[in-house]
């Protein structure tokens, strides 16, 4: 049998995607994460939005039987925090990541397909983009604007767009080159069409295990952006989290309670992501497997016959 | 420079090389004497597959064999069974390989080792497309010897690369050439060298003009020819082309879906088949000296490994199959001092 | 065979040239591959040409551009009389429905991510030419039983890696044949499949031409099978036809040293036949730069002084049988098979 196996079905390919252990892994790690957003206010012990009276003593309370992580600056359970603080981080992730995704591989299949001078421009305009340092354009852009969830979402849609639209541009490229695009052309189709029905299926499982890499990405620059203090003030946000131990005095005060779970729940969502994205690359892209092209060492299995013939 | 004047107008008076009169194979000596191989492949979660079963020839010195059949019969995993290159999951079952009187099979894996390439050699399929780009036609010649001996002086090995390319019929000044620069009838020339490197006695070619055009075809089959003679090689053709096989091999075996369908002397095989696939291969296989005759297919298409039949592979395909055919599986039966068949129909 | 006022299909003068740009920066290269370089044939209603060649002899390019899937840089193509070599967009459209081309590779010509009915279909599609979904499948049904895939509703909703490699190119053969083509254009059909399959793929082409009255141009470099079921055979090398005539006579009579020497080789599964073979140095040149006069005399047996230096025309050696070499006259009945 030539080529890769094409997946037809999506069962077929989650067949596939189960045997991948680091893949499910990454899934399951997504899936708590997204359970924890979603059912935040069942499972926070306290509403973070809700005002309290506090005294000196809550303030960066060690963790205790009251507040299980213990309080952060201004008295609040850092538990609560951290727990709806997962909704900020998954939604500005998953929406500013459909954001890149879309311009990306508008881009690159535009730019891929139809070649020449369209190409040369989408790339070239593409090749700017990844040389301005992504950081420092969204803190400019978020400065510009009023720092709302909606202003963050987009601008870090509209910055990330760039490793998407490379990849599927080299992707587009390649399954353009294919037989079948050939017989489409001869049968008389015209270039929308082809690219509806016979380049954008080809491209879009590469483009789906993309999205998962592009959501961490995506979630990583909004807490960099909040840690920085351009995020929505009135939302509680892990990067928020961050900003405010760093510059309330946490370190000072010995609370690590106050950093850690934050942090934690940053690399927890992001290695979810990572491991997903690349088991899901594994599967669809088979050539990266290696291992049937091991010469076997124990491949003398027979028993040795005592009549001789 | 013209070539004209180099252009070759040979006779070639097949009928002189090699063994054809079936009286001069049992002169030359016995080199490999493979008798009853069996080679599956495991998968987890599924029963073996046979790929080739209960499979014997055997080889002498000077001879050709073609070893003929379709996608799927089996002819590159016996050859791959030979020198123990089998992948992960293929596990030689039973029988022997005889090699000079001495079971290949017994030997560990060092010692096998000193008999690849210097004892039996291959040409793999498709293999002038899988030379490393990055390093000189050359150097991979040199690789190859310096893998299987001790280290030679380095002049030793400059020469004997010369050598080795001249004996193939290329000029020895592009050995610093890369791949890319090599036609593909060069760099299949470039594999032989390679496989020629350490003095092999007995030669396997896969398919190894399967891509190329007819011309160039010719010119390596020629090729081969001659080193046969003047090195004293043995050589096993595989191929799917029956046309190579009537045009230069001495013997004939041809598989279907893993076992021996037919296995005689060239001249048999093409005048004399008693096997059903034999014959209905010969029928579908274009002819130009007598293209008239249509040409006649054979039905459905080869069994895949894990979906073989009951009973005799071909008779889902056979234009002959009765009632026993598809319950029993026939044996190899002798037809004559060099003729074996395996089909009830010949049954003595 | 001929029909009475035109061929079908009548290629002038026919040029098609790739710009070549050599590594070196800046110094701008303006070598061109010639891969066809002035090619002249017809083809009748219902007839099947041959086209031999080997690699680099410029025959796929011949049929990419023929099927104005490239674009010529010279000369015309004159389909059922009209010259579609410099045709675009809709009537360009037109003209598909009319001229089909079967490919190479079964692997790879069907889109793995659709169905078998989905892809006879559609050409339907894309011309508009089903008025509902009933027209539109019994149309498909047909074009799946012409190619030989019963019964057709097997077939409709299973993926091309469920089949073999004969059945799928029999799907390929439905696809090209739902819009009722007049010619196919069959580029190395029946190349990558195993020999007992090959068979029973000609033997449908040829059905189809005694049927339906379908000329075909048989493209490929098995000379073997391309004088199976072909009418008239042309010799391709180096990107121009060098011999073309009936494919007796190419066979029993060649003129061109080319196709002597391409026939003394093709092995022939007849251990007693006895053949002076003709092997040639070498292998084919590239196609940018082009030998003087005879594009063959460097590698040519029997060439002369004049070979050098003269661009032999067509010459008439037969009844419709020509070759282009300066010493095809005198070359009469030299060991043809």
């Amino acid at each position: 049998m030539q080529g890769s196996p094409e997946f037809t079905t999506l069962r077929g390919l989650w067949r596939h995607m189960a045997r991948n252990k680091l893949g499910l892994v990454g899934l399951g790690m997504l899936v708590l994460a997204v359970l924890t957003a979603v059912f935040a206010p069942a499972i926070a012990p306290y509403d973070p939005y809700a005002p309290v009276k506090i005294t000196i003593d809550d303030i960066y309370a060690a963790p205790s039987q009251t507040h299980l992580l213990g309080t952060d600056d201004a008295g609040k359970d850092v538990l609560s925090n951290f727990v709806y603080g997962s909704r900020v981080s998954l939604i500005v992730g998953f929406f500013a990541s459909f954001i890149s995704i879309f311009i990306g591989g508008l881009i690159g299949i535009v730019a891929g397909f139809y070649g020449g001078w369209t190409e040369t421009i989408l790339m070239r305009f593409t090749d700017i983009m990844l040389v301005i340092p992504d950081l420092p354009l969204a803190v400019v852009l978020v400065a510009l604007t009023k720092p709302s969830l909606l202003n963050i979402i987009f601008v870090i849609g509209i910055i990330g767009w760039t490793g998407t639209a490379r990849l599927v541009r080299s992707q587009t490229l390649s399954v353009k080159e294919r037989k079948f695009v050939l017989r489409a052309r001869a049968i008389g189709a015209g270039r929308p069409y082809i690219v509806r029905r016979h380049i954008l299926p080809m491209v879009l499982p590469l483009m789906v295990a993309n999205t998962v890499l592009v959501i961490s990405l995506a979630i990583l620059e909004e807490s960099t952006l909040s840690f920085l203090g351009l995020s929505d003030p009135t939302v509680v946000s892990w990067g928020q989290m961050l900003n405010y131990a760093f510059t309330r005095g946490a370190m000072s005060a010995g609370a690590w309670w106050a950093l850690v779970p934050p942090g934690f729940g940053i690399v927890w969502v992001v290695l979810g992501c990572t491991l997903l994205g690349h088991g899901m690359e594994q599967v669809l892209n088979p050539r990266l497997e290696t291992h049937h092209l091991a010469v076997g060492k124990g491949m003398v299995a027979r028993r040795k016959e005592t009549a001789a013939q | 420079m013209s070539m004209a004047a180099a252009a070759s107008n040979r006779k070639a008076d097949w009928s002189q090389t090699g063994l054809k009169m079936s009286g001069g194979r049992e002169s030359a000596p016995l080199l490999l004497d493979v008798r009853n191989v069996t080679v599956e492949f495991v998968s987890p979660g599924n029963p073996p597959a046979r790929a080739v079963e209960d499979v014997s020839f055997t080889l002498r010195e000077g001879e050709m064999l073609g070893l003929v059949g379709e996608s799927g019969c089996g002819k590159t995993t016996l050859m791959l069974s030979l020198l123990r290159l089998l992948p992960a999951a293929g596990r030689i079952v039973s029988g022997e390989i005889r090699y000079l009187g001495h079971d290949l099979l017994d030997l560990s894996e060092s010692e096998m080792e000193d008999v690849r390439w210097k004892d039996i050699s291959m040409i793999f399929q498709g293999a002038m497309n899988a030379l490393n780009p990055v390093r000189t036609i050359g150097d991979q010649i040199r690789e190859a010897i310096l893998r299987h001996n001790s280290l030679p002086p380095r002049e030793a090995i400059n020469d004997r690369v010369r050598a080795l390319l001249e004996m193939v019929g290329i000029s020895p000044d592009r050995k610093d050439q890369y791949p890319h620069q090599y036609s593909g009838g060069m760099r299949q020339r470039a594999m032989i060298a390679m496989a020629l490197s350490c003095n092999p006695q007995v030669l396997i070619a896969d398919e190894p003009t399967t891509a190329l055009d007819v011309m160039v075809q010719a010119q390596i089959l020629e090729l081969l020819d001659t080193l046969r003679h003047n090195l004293g090689l043995a050589v096993i053709l595989v191929t799917h082309d029956l046309g190579v096989v009537a045009e230069i091999c001495d013997s004939v075996l041809v598989m279907y879906g893993g076992v021996t369908a037919e296995y005689t002397g060239v001249d048999t095989v093409f005048n004399d088949p008693q096997h059903p696939y034999t014959r209905q291969l010969l029928a579908a296989f274009p002819d130009l000296s007598r293209s008239k005759e249509a040409l006649r297919s054979i039905p459905g298409y080869p069994p895949r490994l894990d979906d073989l039949p009951p009973g005799c592979r071909f008779a889902p395909r056979c234009d002959l199959a009765f009632d026993r055919c598809h319950i029993e599986k026939p044996v190899l039966h002798r037809l004559g001092e060099f003729h074996q068949a395996s089909c009830h129909l010949v049954e003595p | 065979m001929t029909d009475g006022f035109f061929p079908l299909l009548k290629v002038e003068d026919l040029y098609k040239q790739f710009p070549f740009r050599s590594s070196r920066l800046g110094r701008g290269s303006d070598q061109v591959v010639h891969a066809v370089d002035g090619v002249s044939f017809e083809i009748q209603r219902g007839e099947v040409l041959g086209l031999v060649g080997e690699s680099g002899c410029g025959k796929s390019t011949l049929a990419l551009t023929l099927m104005r899937l490239e674009n010529p840089t010279k000369g015309t193509i004159e389909f059922e009389g009209k010259d579609i070599s410099r045709l675009d967009g809709r009537e360009l459209k037109a003209i598909r429905r009319r001229v089909q081309m079967v490919f190479q590779d079964p692997y790879e010509t069907l889109n793995p991510l659709m169905k078998i009915g989905e892809i006879v279909a559609e050409p339907l599609k894309v011309h508009g030419l089903a008025r509902n979904r009933q027209e539109l499948d019994q149309r498909v049904h047909q074009a799946l039983q012409d190619a030989g895939l019963q019964p057709p509703d097997a077939y409709l909703d299973r993926y091309p890696h469920q089949l073999s490699g004969g059945q799928r190119q029999r799907v390929v053969i439905a696809g090209a044949l739902v819009l009722e083509p007049v010619l196919l254009l069959a580029d190395e059909p029946v190349s990558m499949l195993d020999v007992s399959i090959r068979a029973e793929i000609l033997n449908l082409l040829d059905d189809l031409r005694r049927r339906r009255g379908i000329s075909i141009l048989f493209i490929t470099h098995d000379l073997a099978t391309a004088v199976q079921f072909t009418d008239r055979t042309a010799v391709m090398y180096l990107g121009r036809i060098v011999e073309i005539g009936p494919t007796s006579q190419v066979l029993q009579d060649p003129r061109h040293p080319y196709t002597k020497a391409l026939l003394s080789v093709v092995p022939v599964p007849n251990p007693r036949l006895r053949r002076e073979r003709v092997i040639l140095q070498g292998e084919t040149p590239n196609a940018i730069v082009l030998p003087s006069g005879c594009r063959f005399h460097p590698r040519c047996p029997l060439a002369i002084e004049a070979c050098r230096v003269v661009d032999p025309p067509f010459v008439r050696v037969g009844e419709d049988h020509q070759a282009a070499c300066l010493l095809a006259e005198g070359m009469a009945g030299s060991s043809g098979v």
